[in-house]
């Protein structure tokens, strides 16, 4: 009960969910832990089964893209307050990207499929989830498209 | 240091901005992505008085001319710096040449970046790739003035690890206890502790007060949209965001129209605008 309520705590302070009402941030609450990665573990790598999302509260992610015969290339970074991770929002629950800690992480891991049985149950809750996942997923779409136009294009500046 | 510029110019033209002046290269710098810096000096011992922002136009005999941003401290007469990216006929000319070699320089023209109305406020400078070259000017010049500013931020983004321009001035001014420098690349080895993501980004976490604080963005014009963007959702007004726009200039004083976009021209009402003055005809795509 004390673990359940510490993370009750830390889910209405994270960025993400802080203004979520509380009623529902209590229904995600059962879905989470807390985790701690060391620098160089991996959150997750592409390929495997994408069961989880991450809310970063300290520390910072690189995101990956493994080019065979290649070291990998790190295309961004996921820092304190962001969250990680939406291949468990959509079939077929794949991740598509490694994640890797780049120095000490602190993180409320969210079971994918736990919050999608109960998503199942209560609209409400997929609601306000998607309300909070879609523009975060928007903007990082759109800034990927602009960032290949400036590496693509002969830009002065 | 404190007070105003050696000699003020006001954005005007050269007294005769047809006259093209010798300045033999003293210096060359080899820098990162396909740029090179000169260092000129003038024959006819007359110093070229410029402010932050202006560009000249510098001329490879033979070849053309070409406009290029000013680079340097302009508290220095001695010498006139451009950072210059070899990417057309002239600039190529002009990686060819040597320490010891003349160009023609006819300038210096266009509109400064504004220093005295952000006295009192914070001041956040968002730039990538060879954009900090418009702006280290202005970088130098704030420095001088440091006590009239609050905080000052530097946002920058390059391609890669190995492409940051003036990485020297970078670590320099990081090492500053009066300067928040923040760098991102858009990607990067893996192990890289650095950030990697856009200079939006940058804009989202650096430490400023939205509401007392001038932004001054020198990014290609795709990506002057985004950072602009950012210091908006960050509660920067656009008459508080100074932006540079880049054109095919040619005489350098609104005669021949190929820098034209609406009814200004870039050479002589530009290149430096506040946001507000333009923000209706930027995403006109016909300008």
């Amino acid at each position: 009960m004390v673990a359940i309520e510490g993370l009750g705590r830390l889910l209405a302070e994270h960025p993400f969910f802080r203004d979520m009402s509380p009623e529902v941030r209590d229904i995600v609450v059962g879905c989470c832990t807390n985790a701690h990665y060391r620098p160089g573990e991996y959150l997750f790598k592409e390929g495997g089964k994408a069961d989880h999302f991450y809310l970063i509260r300290q520390g910072s992610v690189a995101v990956e893209v493994h080019a065979p015969g290649r070291p990998a290339v790190v295309v961004e970074n996921i820092g304190e307050g962001d969250i990680i991770g939406w291949s468990w929002l959509v079939p077929p629950y794949v991740w598509t990207f490694d994640a890797r800690a780049i120095e000490q992480v602190r993180a409320i891991t969210i079971d994918g499929a736990c919050l999608r049985n109960k998503l199942e149950a209560n609209h409400e809750l997929g609601y306000q989830l998607y309300q909070r996942f879609i523009p975060i997923m928007g903007r990082r779409i759109s800034e990927a498209r602009l960032r290949i136009v400036e590496l693509t294009t002969d830009a002065v500046y | 240091m404190d007070g105003t510029l050696p000699t003020r110019v006001n954005a005007s033209p050269a007294p005769d901005p047809m006259d093209t002046r010798p300045f033999r290269i003293v210096r060359r710098i080899a820098e990162v992505d396909g740029c090179f810096t000169l260092h000129l000096r003038s024959l006819d011992g007359r110093p070229l008085v410029y402010q932050p922002g202006q560009f000249n136009m510098l001329y490879a005999f033979g070849v053309g001319e070409v406009a290029i941003s000013i680079s340097g401290d302009c508290r220095d007469l001695t010498t006139l710096v451009h950072t210059i990216r070899e990417v057309g006929t002239v600039t190529k000319a002009l990686a060819k040449l040597k320490v010891g070699d003349v160009v023609g320089v006819r300038g210096p023209f266009g509109r400064a970046w504004p220093i005295e109305e952000a006295y009192g406020n914070d001041i956040l400078f968002v730039t990538g790739t060879i954009g900090l070259a418009p702006l280290r000017p202005l970088i130098h010049e704030v420095l001088h003035r440091r006590e009239h500013f609050g905080k000052v931020v530097i946002c920058y983004g390059s391609r890669g690890t190995d492409d940051i321009l003036y990485e020297k001035d970078l670590h320099r001014w990081r090492g500053r206890f009066d300067l928040q420098v923040h760098v991102t690349v858009h990607s990067a080895p893996s192990g890289y502790r650095g950030r990697v993501g856009s200079v939006a980004n940058l804009v989202k976490i650096a430490r400023f007060d939205p509401e007392h604080t001038t932004a001054y963005v020198c990014r290609s014009e795709t990506m002057t949209r985004p950072a602009v963007q950012a210091l908006h959702d960050r509660g920067v007004t656009s008459d508080r965001i100074y932006v540079t726009l880049e054109r095919n200039m040619k005489c350098g004083v609104g005669f021949c129209g190929h820098c034209q976009m609406g009814g200004s021209f870039m050479c002589k009402d530009g290149p430096v605008y506040r946001y507000d003055t333009i923000e209706d005809i930027f995403t006109v795509r016909e300008l």
